[in-house]
Parts: structure tokens; C-alpha cells; sequence
């Protein structure tokens, strides 16, 4: 097949399918457990209730922090794409963000599938060159002072950002801390907004 | 499988907010080849590192040299990188990946209805092609 190959991809797919069904290489229930399960069970409300965690259990955050892997899988979250899982913090002096250069990787077990954003050619190029320009179009200011580390996941490392509590949340519960969280702050291109 | 399988929280304080909302798929076909790819991984039929080698080839590709006016599509990336992958496992070589496509782009109209307009699953597409 070639970029200029004129059938329609989805055909493509339902041959492609055909055959491997035939060829008892897959099975119909299988792959739409796949589908459901990343369609509506694993998205970003798993980091969110990670972030919440680390913000109300100082003891959390430090597990989350030193090993993401086991702590994220302290609260069930596992599977393919967040086998090694690193948290970055960010604070006042850092900010963080996350891109994939090659290709989409993204963790899925806590964020669900990349927006199409994510896989956007001008994000992976751009947000490596001028980190801060592509903040700014997504409303999110950072001072001079503030160090932007960009963080490429081209390797078998998967990142989550740990956002800042926003002020004023000091007597939300963890429930209601995880439904402020959104997922574009833990892939580090927007802060968690004040409730 | 090994993913994990959690209670839908939609409503609740942990509901992904409006922000995050977007359809995962744009479209159905995008759905299969992504449950296609995991369902062959799961199984060990095809490696997902080997997958992703090729995903990132056919991307590159792709930023190389494109129609013109033409937007990038993820899926049809990961469409192509799949089909490689399969070929070069010899699972399922390309002529017969054609000879089978070229057979279903003949079928008659409204072959396809329930699937086409039904939940997204196709729960009826592989009726009398097995």
C-alpha cells in the first residue's frame, strides 16, 4: 500500500480484519474489548484521582514520585503503555510538558488514548523548538524564571505530569480535587485552574 | 487482555471534564485497526515495539512528502504500519490483502448498512464474508 493508494482505509481495515479472522490469527471479542475499553473505561479521570492522591497523602506523592509504575498500580492502573511510568513534578521554579517526537507514545493506562493534538506534526516539531510560544497558545503564561523542561517519550519511558494544586483548593476532597484535574495539565501544556 | 477494565465514571467528580471530550475514534474504522493491532500484540502475533518501529517510519514518511492540502491521519499511519508489519510476518501478504479488498469494494450497495449506521462496533460486518 502506498500514500497514494486510492481504497478506502476503512475497506482496508475490514480485509485486513477478514483475513486475520479467518486465519484465527484475532477473534471479533477481543478486539472489541480493546475498543470499549479504551473508548470509554481507561481516560484521564485515572490521572486525575493520581494527582488528587499525591496532593491530599504527602506519602503518595513521594511513592508516585521515586516510582511511578508501582504507585500509579497501587490504584489499578496498569497495562500496555504505562509500563515504565515517570512522574515529573511541577513546582514554581519547573514546568513540564510532554511530547512524543517520532511518533504518538502516551500513557495510556492513566490518560487513555492522545488527543489528536498530541499526534499533530506541527505540536511534536513545534513544542521541542519553542516550548514557550506553544504554552502561550494554550493560555498558559510561564515566567522567565521558571525553567520549561521538555520531555520527548521516543523511548520505552512513559511521563505523567504531576500538576500544581491550584490555591484555594485546600479543603476539596480527593474526590473533588480529581474533578478539576483535566488532561491537557498532565501533559504539561495548561496549569489545573482555580475551582 | 492485561488492560484494566474500571467502573465508567461519568458523572462523578473524577468524569474526565469537558475539556478532555473528544471522541477517541473519528471514525469506526480507526476503532478496529487500533483493536486490531492490540488483539494481535495480546495474542503475540505480532510484536508492538516492532509495530511502533514502523508506525514512526510511516509518520516520517509521511512529514517527508505529502499530497498537497492533504491533512495528516494518524490511523491511516497506523493502518499502513499494521499492513507492513502483517506482510513482513508473512500473516497476511499484500496481494491477498488486495484481492480482498478489491472483492468488498464490489459489493453491493447497502451491504454495509447496519455498521455504517449502527453503534460503531460492526457487530454484523463479517456476515458472509467468513
Amino acid at each position: 500500500m502506498t500514500d497514494s493508494d486510492p481504497i478506502d482505509p476503512a475497506l482496508r481495515e475490514e480485509a485486513l480484519e477478514s483475513l486475520l479472522l479467518e486465519r484465527g490469527l484475532v477473534d471479533t471479542a477481543t478486539i472489541e474489548t480493546f475498543i470499549r475499553t479504551y473508548e470509554t473505561a481507561v481516560g484521564p479521570m485515572n490521572g486525575a484521582k493520581v494527582v488528587a492522591k499525591a496532593w491530599t497523602e504527602p506519602a503518595y506523592k513521594e511513592r508516585l514520585l521515586a516510582d511511578g509504575t508501582a504507585a500509579i498500580a497501587e490504584l489499578g492502573f496498569k497495562g500496555p503503555q504505562g509500563e515504565h511510568m515517570v512522574v515529573l513534578e511541577n513546582t514554581p521554579s519547573v514546568h513540564n510538558i510532554v511530547v512524543c517526537t517520532l511518533c504518538s507514545c502516551y500513557p495510556w493506562p492513566v490518560l487513555g488514548l492522545p488527543p489528536s493534538w498530541y499526534k499533530d506534526p506541527a505540536y511534536r516539531s513545534r513544542v521541542v523548538r519553542e516550548p514557550r510560544a506553544v504554552l502561550a497558545e494554550w493560555g498558559t503564561e510561564i515566567g522567565p524564571e521558571v525553567d520549561v523542561r521538555v520531555h520527548d517519550s521516543s523511548s520505552e519511558v512513559r511521563y505523567l505530569v504531576l500538576p500544581e494544586r491550584p490555591p484555594g483548593t485546600e479543603s476539596l476532597s480527593a474526590e473533588q480535587l480529581a474533578g478539576l484535574v483535566t488532561r491537557d495539565a498532565m501533559v504539561g501544556v495548561t496549569r489545573v485552574p482555580a475551582p | 487482555m492485561t488492560s484494566p477494565t474500571l467502573a465508567l465514571d461519568v458523572d462523578g467528580p473524577a468524569a474526565p471534564p469537558r475539556s478532555n471530550g473528544e471522541l477517541v475514534f473519528a471514525e469506526p474504522w480507526q476503532g478496529r485497526a487500533f483493536g486490531l493491532t492490540m488483539a494481535l500484540v495480546d495474542r503475540g502475533a505480532i510484536s508492538y515495539p516492532e509495530f511502533r518501529e514502523r508506525l514512526i517510519g510511516r509518520i516520517a514518511c509521511w512529514e517527508q512528502a505529502h499530497p498537497e492540502g492533504k491533512d495528516f491521519s494518524y490511523y491511516l499511519c497506523w493502518l499502513e504500519a499494521l499492513e507492513q508489519e502483517l506482510a513482513e510476518q508473512r500473516l497476511v501478504v499484500a496481494g491477498d490483502l488486495a484481492a480482498r479488498s478489491a472483492a468488498f469494494a464490489v459489493r453491493p450497495a447497502g451491504h454495509d448498512h447496519e455498521h455504517e449506521h449502527g453503534d460503531g462496533l460492526g457487530e454484523d460486518r463479517d456476515h458472509g464474508h467468513l
